[in-house]
């Protein structure tokens, strides 16, 4: 390590530097930075009262009010879970063990059309969950409890790949130490394990959270899309666009947008202090 | 090296693995006693009571909705299954979507290998910063995603009425599918390979350089072999989800039959018509592409955990 560091002050001897930088940035600037730009561009040709309007309306602010709501409920339920999870995995042996790893990664992998459908067939009335809710009088599918369950699959391997390295890491030694010196086993988990693993778990929260509130495909089948009651924010500014009231679109999008820079933001703190804190239990 | 990297993306089980694998071993002759740490665990009621809820929630979660889609696909037997898939609007849609990931996927494997070739090899002010824009897409709303280059390119667009002059179509046409795509899959190649590439350092392409090798020839010959199962992984991931992409081409497409339905936008049509078998049909070709992209991606794990040992 201290010998690539040293060289890497004397980056000259490697050639190809401005060519790949200056194709990078180009690259960078007409797929992503004029692209977002455009957005910003056309809510400033709407007045400030126009966008107030908008933004403020019933109906928008219902949807931003489930989109983000449910996303937080959609995340905090994926802590609980994605936690158990991950001791699960990292503590324990049973059957199949590395085929249940693999498949978490199952709602990073499967397009979210499929499994919007998948889920709204799973939790149907007449589905293989939905017929046996009903009777509990519980109606999962064309509600906001179905736009729960999406966010839930979507968000959940956030969580667990974000918090399984670090509990992976802890060193077994400090948890001896904790024991030998008379701890309790509820003592060493709430006072040597959470707080080692909890600033991954609010990375997770974060980056599940996040995803969540963008969330499109896999929650307008089970949805319902009523307005006012499971419509969520995406949905809105595509309904906006095939109306053709592209003021209203883009001033929703805008505010998403600025939603998901300021949770990057929170992300990148989040993870450079769990990165200090693995650093230090390590 | 790797605390550089800290960007909103989908968390890195590569790394893990790799990393976490060598240490394990490395440290393993340190313990005096090879015992399991018997005063470190819990009863055993409380290991099976965790294992049982953890399983339950994953069945629920992810099990059942990745069994639903094959039972619905065969509900109806073998040969509606089949009659959904050489449905020539199905066809078109599968050619579409092949296109669609062929080029979005090699747009971004040239930019991956660029871009990190840039990143990794090289000091330079910015570089975190220019990580972060990388990683953008990652944390833009598919729909947003697709907005913009409506808002850019469509007949109301920046763009628009020069497009129209020069009779120009990206919006509801093959290039605004392919944008739109390359956009969500951005960051997917080069968040791979930066890491790895940083960790690996410039040494041995000083050394080639110096022994008189060409740039390409170093990348060639030196770079490329090294992070070769890294590349690999990342196009695996970023073709799942080219193909799968919903949001951000739903917005762009315009659905029309047979000329601008992906595979996902065809499965949503067919989905809204009360076409639940040919409707799940196609959605078992994609669940079936993501169940392949898990294996493959856990055999790479494996060999990028044994070839850095």
């Amino acid at each position: 390590m201290t010998a690539s560091r040293l060289t890497l002050r004397h980056p000259s001897v490697i050639p190809g530097f401005g060519l790949t930088l200056g194709l990078t940035l180009t690259w960078l600037s007409l797929i992503v930075l004029l692209p977002l730009s455009a957005l910003f561009i056309k809510t400033s040709e709407i007045s400030f009262a126009r966008f107030l309007t908008i933004v403020t309306s019933e109906r928008t602010l219902h949807a931003l009010q489930i989109s983000f709501g449910l996303s937080l409920a959609a995340a905090a339920v994926n802590v609980v879970f994605g936690a158990i999870v991950v001791w699960v995995l990292v503590r324990y042996d049973f059957p199949l063990k590395r085929v249940v790893d693999a498949l978490i990664d199952i709602p990073f992998a499967l397009p979210t059309a499929v499994a919007g459908i998948a889920l709204t067939a799973l939790y149907a009335e007449n589905g293989w969950i939905g017929s046996l809710l009903a009777p509990l009088g519980i109606q999962v599918s064309f509600t906001p409890l179905g736009i729960l369950v999406a966010l839930i699959f979507i968000g959940l391997p956030f969580v667990v790949r974000t918090v399984q390295p670090v509990l992976a890491d802890l060193d077994a030694e400090l948890e001896e130490a904790a024991a030998s010196l008379g701890a309790v086993r509820s003592q060493t988990i709430w006072r040597v394990i959470v707080p080692s693993v909890w600033p991954a778990l609010l990375t997770g929260f974060a980056l599940a959270f996040a995803r969540a509130v963008g969330e499109y495909g896999s929650v307008i089948f089970i949805a319902g899309n009523l307005p006012g009651i499971s419509e969520i924010a995406p949905l809105l500014i595509v309904i906006r666009l095939e109306e053709f009231r592209y003021a209203d679109a883009t001033a929703i999008a805008v505010v998403m947008l600025l939603a998901s820079f300021a949770l990057l933001l929170v992300i990148n703190r989040l993870q450079r202090w769990s990165e200090l804190r693995g650093g230090k239990a390590s | 090296m790797t605390g550089t990297v800290v960007t909103l993306t989908e968390p890195h089980p590569v790394r893990g693995a790799s990393e976490g694998l060598p240490s394990a071993v490395a440290e393993a002759p340190a313990y005096t006693a090879r015992a399991p740490r018997p005063v470190n665990t819990e009863p055993v009621a409380v290991r099976v009571a965790l294992t049982a809820v953890a399983l339950a929630f994953l069945g629920l979660f992810i099990g059942l909705p990745l069994v639903v889609v094959f039972v619905e696909a065969f509900k109806h037997g073998l040969g509606a299954y089949l009659d959904a898939l050489v449905d020539p609007d199905a066809l078109a849609a599968i050619r579409l979507t092949l296109l669609v990931a062929l080029i979005s996927v090699s747009a971004n494997l040239v930019f991956g290998l660029v871009a990190s070739w840039a990143i990794a090899k090289f000091d330079f002010a910015g570089k975190t910063f220019l990580i972060t824009l990388i990683d953008l897409p990652f944390s833009v709303s598919p729909v947003v995603a697709g907005l913009v280059y409506v808002l850019l390119f469509g007949a109301q667009g920046l763009f628009g009425s020069w497009l129209q002059d020069w009779d120009i179509k990206i919006i509801f046409a093959l290039p605004g599918i392919v944008l739109a795509t390359i956009f969500v899959t951005f960051p997917f190649v080069a968040r791979e390979l930066i890491p790895l590439m940083q960790e690996q350092g410039t040494a041995e392409e000083e050394a080639a350089v110096s022994l008189g090798a060409s740039g390409l020839s170093t990348f060639f010959r030196v770079t490329l072999p090294n992070v070769k199962w890294a590349l690999l992984y990342g196009v695996l991931l970023c073709n799942a989800r080219a193909m799968g992409e919903f949001g951000a081409v739903s917005v762009v497409s315009g659905h029309i039959r047979g000329l601008t339905n992906t595979m996902p936008l065809h499965i949503e049509i067919l989905y809204n018509e009360y076409q639940f078998v040919a409707s799940f049909a196609v959605a078992s070709l994609l669940a079936l592409l993501a169940l392949v992209t898990l294996i493959a991606k856990t055999i790479l794990e494996h060999r990028l955990a044994e070839e850095e040992r």
